[in-house]
């Protein structure tokens, strides 16, 4: 029985060894050059001066010691602060009623909720003008305030995190024992005393998860405070002008290396807490049934259906405003504000633009996300290399979008660098879009590999099938939900991300989102809104096309995917 | 470890050793496995016997020692060009390939071709009793029938060995025992070297030629499964396999004191000092004897169990210092007319006694 012939196998096996080696190689050199890099160049550039000389911390002195810096600073983390307070407590609430009651039409309401994902963050700002602004429908319920300024953003802010989190919150609250409740309900427990002693510590862990986020979302946001800010100054725009209006990279530098700060935090202890929640969730064995009640149920229907119809006037708005003349005043029915081409901004050019980068970046990012996350999980090759490539893929979450921007532009734009040739390139566009979202992606892959039997790909190699055959017949497939998942994840984001491209983007390459911006600069506020609902309407037919193909999918393989 | 057979030695291990962390999985372990053999790793959960396995397949770097098959040092080796056929303990089949996909999957480099790879299929299938489901996805057998897939598709590049985890362990104890019988009339059929991780004695006892009882990352003792019962090497062996009565006694040298009883032991023996001194619960003799028989102690009937195929007595010797289980056929018990609480007097026969030195 032994007579099989080994001769050949062993060719192709050392073969199939450098090529994992080679690939984990490649990834991890691909994260130094886009992540570890730039950042370093960021980094080191807020510690020299115009020159290039070291200069040590004189950047951050002299910045501080501009005039309105510290109350910037101050603004920053007002907003950030308030909307973390109201986006969460408004979330709790949202995702409770989701998760532990009987309201009806859960469903319509969870994907409203999700609904701002959509939309570029530009886009509640600009609502927000046509209802509250000057000329806006309900400018009397701001009782002489003005929009412009920290109500704006504060709303704005709370729009635009709302889905991060509910995702969390839901995320947390579903995952509750049943036994904890039965047991305080036998021991004869009022409701508050269950609430305060069984939900809140259970949900602990996501509360903590979903502040941390928020409020990174919050003070690193540069959509919303550009629209809607006013003269309302906070770190974010400070950024933008510095770079973009003075061209002032060094004090730039500093700025960003201070947004970073907040971010690396909040992602330290998110990663803590979510390590806690792990331990904690193991040990979970019956799942949470609610019953029906009629009070809590009726209750709980009222504010979700009041703040989804919020999210819907927001969106509504914004659509309504795009489809008529002028908005509030002449409601006649008109496609002129989509005629893009006659404004400023890049015209439809603009949003093909978008759509080709977001084609590549789910494209590219979901083949790299999903190979480097194999590689680093379940190769046994190059242990160096693979640590590499999982350290680097959780940077990504820590670095705002704008941050990251001006990264790019410090070590993209150095004539010594040869890669310099990307700048202004769409292949620039579609590399800082993929390192932006890189870590959500990349968790998503490593929790779907993890889920895999570990033994298939030590099957494989004792039944001598080299990795690749057997990572392309049986990793990839069983793994498909998981992979389009993160496609549409990177599409979408790529349709509406603003932060990081607004540095990056030439004329020929200015992408949709930033026509919003430039088009909302120049005071053109219908097209504007007009082409963030071209955003929403093609982000919004993606996720539908993917939901409709995965129900393919799943009829599809219902045959091996469990009884 | 000497062969007992004429045949080579077909894989030798030697000195493997092998650490995660601070935990020793393996210490020192040598074994050889003849050509045709079909051994068993046996011993409790965490003794390390799935890392033994996985080292010799290449799925595990060893920290130290030597594997060699056939008098080749294939050490450094990787898992694909060991030649060895793996089945693992989650079976590990691929969900979304059917069972025919599974079990060619292997087969596609050996250039069979499209029709010699279904035909191949066909014959293993129905080798194992499962002739026709090739179209089936995993998700839709059996336990049993994931089993034998797995087997098979482990089978079907004709390995030179052919490595279980604990194969059996997720089945119901019914086919459990079917498919025991199954596996080891295809290895019979097939002379496939085979080696089989298992924690349970029984699966041990009726299915290896040799069986190598490991405690603790290292072999304790390795021999024929009549050896391993018989003649247990060491107190761990002697309680892991089978039932054992054990009592506290000093030895001095052909006799052992127990109490205020002295019992002879076999020719031979030359301990002295405190030991543990062990029998078999089938061992103890009750038909027969007298005052005058050698090791006769008096003891009464605890209790008496009907087990089936056999009662199972407790015993308490006589000055209440210790108590001992007896197996005693059906036909013993109704000759003798034993009942629980009557007197009795058995014999511990010296050649089945068996010493093993006591920590005091
Ligand atoms: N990949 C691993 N990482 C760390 N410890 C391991 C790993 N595999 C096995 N061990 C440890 O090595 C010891 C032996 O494990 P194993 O070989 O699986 O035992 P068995 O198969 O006999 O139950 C155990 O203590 C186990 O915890
Ligand atoms: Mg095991």
């Amino acid at each position: 029985m032994s007579a099989v012939a080994a001769a050949p196998a062993r060719r192709s096996l050392d073969r199939e060894a450098w090529i994992a080696r080679a690939a984990i190689a490649a990834l991890a050199l691909a994260l130094i050059v886009t992540v570890a890099l730039p950042l370093y160049a960021l980094l080191s550039r807020g510690l020299e001066s115009k020159a290039g000389a070291f200069v040590g911390f004189a950047n951050y002195a002299a910045y501080f010691a501009t005039p309105g810096v510290g109350r910037a600073v101050v603004n920053s983390l007002v907003i950030a602060l308030a909307s973390t307070v109201v986006t969460v407590s408004v979330a709790f609430v949202f995702a409770y009623g989701l998760t532990r009651s009987r309201m009806p039409y859960k469903g319509v309401l969870k994907a409203v909720a999700l609904a701002p994902l959509l939309a570029p963050s530009l886009l509640p700002g600009i609502a927000l003008v046509y209802l509250f602004g000057k000329q806006g429908l309900l400018k009397s319920l701001m009782f002489g305030q003005e929009i412009y300024g920290p109500i704006g953003i504060l709303l704005g802010e709370a729009f635009y995190c709302f889905p991060a989190a509910i995702l969390i919150l839901t995320t947390a609250l579903s995952l509750s024992d049943q036994r904890l409740h039965d047991a305080a309900v036998s021991l004869g427990a009022s409701r508050w005393r269950i609430f305060r002693t069984v939900t809140l510590p259970g949900a602990r862990y996501g509360l903590i998860s979903a502040c941390f986020v928020v409020f990174t979302l919050a003070i690193t946001d540069f959509g919303v405070p550009k629209v809607i800010g006013g003269w309302y100054d906070v770190l974010a725009i400070d950024v933008y002008k510095r770079v973009v209006g003075q061209q002032d990279f060094q004090k730039g530098a500093v700025v960003s290396a201070l947004l970073l700060l907040p971010a690396v935090l909040a992602f330290t202890a998110d990663s803590f807490v979510r390590r806690r929640q792990v331990a904690l969730l193991s040990a979970r064995s019956v799942a949470f049934m609610p019953r029906p009640e009629r009070m809590r149920d009726g209750l709980l229907f009222v504010f979700c259906a009041v703040v989804a119809l919020a999210i819907l006037i927001v969106l509504l708005t914004a659509a309504g405003a795009s489809f008529v003349k002028f908005w509030p005043y002449n409601l006649e029915l008109w496609l002129g504000h989509y005629d893009f081409d006659n404004k400023d901004g890049g015209g439809w050019r603009a949003y093909y633009n978008s759509i080709e980068m977001a084609l590549w970046t789910a494209a590219c990012g979901t083949a790299i996300v999903f190979l480097g996350a194999y590689l680093s999980e379940k190769s046994n090759r190059f242990a160096a290399g693979r640590m590499a490539i999982r350290l680097l893929a959780v940077v990504p979450m820590a670095v705002p979008g704008l941050v990251l921007g001006l990264a790019y532009i410090f070590f993209f734009n150095d004539p010594a660098n040869p890669l310099s040739v990307l700048y202004r390139t769409m292949a620039i566009l579609v590399i800082s879009t993929i390192v932006h979202f890189y870590t959500v992606a990349h968790l998503t892959a490593v929790t779907a590999l993890k889920q895999m039997d570990p033994e298939f790909e030590a099957a494989g190699a004792s039944l001598g099938v080299p990795w690749y055959t057997t990572f392309r017949r049986v990793t990839v497939p069983v793994a498909m939900p998981a992979i389009l998942d993160i496609s549409i994840y990177l599409f979408v984001s790529a349709m509406t991300t603003v932060s990081a491209v607004v540095f990056l983007y030439a004329p020929d390459t200015a992408l949709a989102s930033i026509a919003v911006l430039n088009m909302d600069d120049a005071g053109d506020i219908a097209p504007a809104a007009a082409m963030a609902m071209m955003i929403v309407y093609t982000s919004a037919a993606v996720r539908l096309l993917h939901w409709l193909g995965t129900r393919g999918l799943a009829r599809r393989s219902q045959a091996w995917r469990g009884r | 470890m000497t062969g007992l057979s004429s045949k080579p030695s077909y894989l030798r291990v030697a000195g493997i050793a092998k650490s995660f962390g601070d935990v020793a999985a393996l210490k020192d372990v040598s074994l050889s496995v003849n050509e045709g053999e079909f051994v068993c790793f046996l011993g409790p959960s965490g003794c390390g016997k799935t890392t033994l396995l996985r080292v010799i397949a290449g799925l595990e770097p060893q920290d130290a020692g030597r594997i060699e098959r056939g008098g080749r040092d294939i050490s450094s080796l990787p898992a694909a060009q060991r030649d060895f056929g793996i089945v693992f303990q989650s079976y590990a089949l691929f969900p979304n390939l059917t069972v025919a996909g599974n079990v060619a999957y292997g087969l596609s480099r050996r250039g069979l071709g499209r029709a010699g790879i279904a035909a191949r299929v066909d014959e293993l299938l129905d080798m194992v009793g499962l002739p026709g489901i090739g179209g089936r996805y995993p998700a839709q057998l059996s336990g049993g029938q994931q089993q034998r897939v797995a087997l098979v598709r482990a089978l079907a590049p004709a390995p030179g060995l052919l490595l279980l985890d604990e194969p059996l362990s997720a089945l119901d104890a019914r086919v459990r025992v079917r498919l025991r019988q199954q596996i080891k009339a295809l290895q019979r059929r097939l002379g496939v070297t085979t080696i089989m991780v298992t924690h349970d004695q029984e699966e041990a006892l009726t299915l290896a030629d040799r069986i190598a009882v490991m405690n603790h990352g290292a072999i304790e003792q390795a021999g024929t499964p009549l050896e391993i019962y018989r003649r247990p090497a060491s107190r761990f062996v002697a309680d892991f396999v089978g039932v054992m009565n054990v009592l506290d006694a000093t030895a001095d040298g052909g006799t052992a004191r127990v109490g205020a009883r002295t019992l002879r032991l076999s020719d031979g023996t030359a301990q002295s000092g405190p030991v543990h001194l062990c029998i078999r619960p089938e061992d103890i003799v009750v038909r027969g004897v007298g005052a005058a028989t050698v090791n006769a102690v008096s003891a009464r009937i605890e209790t008496l169990e009907f087990t089936g195929p056999f009662f199972r007595a407790t015993l308490r010797l006589d000055g209440g210092d210790a108590t001992l289980v007896a197996d005693l056929s059906a036909n013993d018990v109704s000759d003798l007319t034993l009942a629980a609480g009557q007197p009795i007097t058995v014999v511990l026969p010296p050649d089945r006694l068996r010493l093993y030195p006591r920590e005091t």
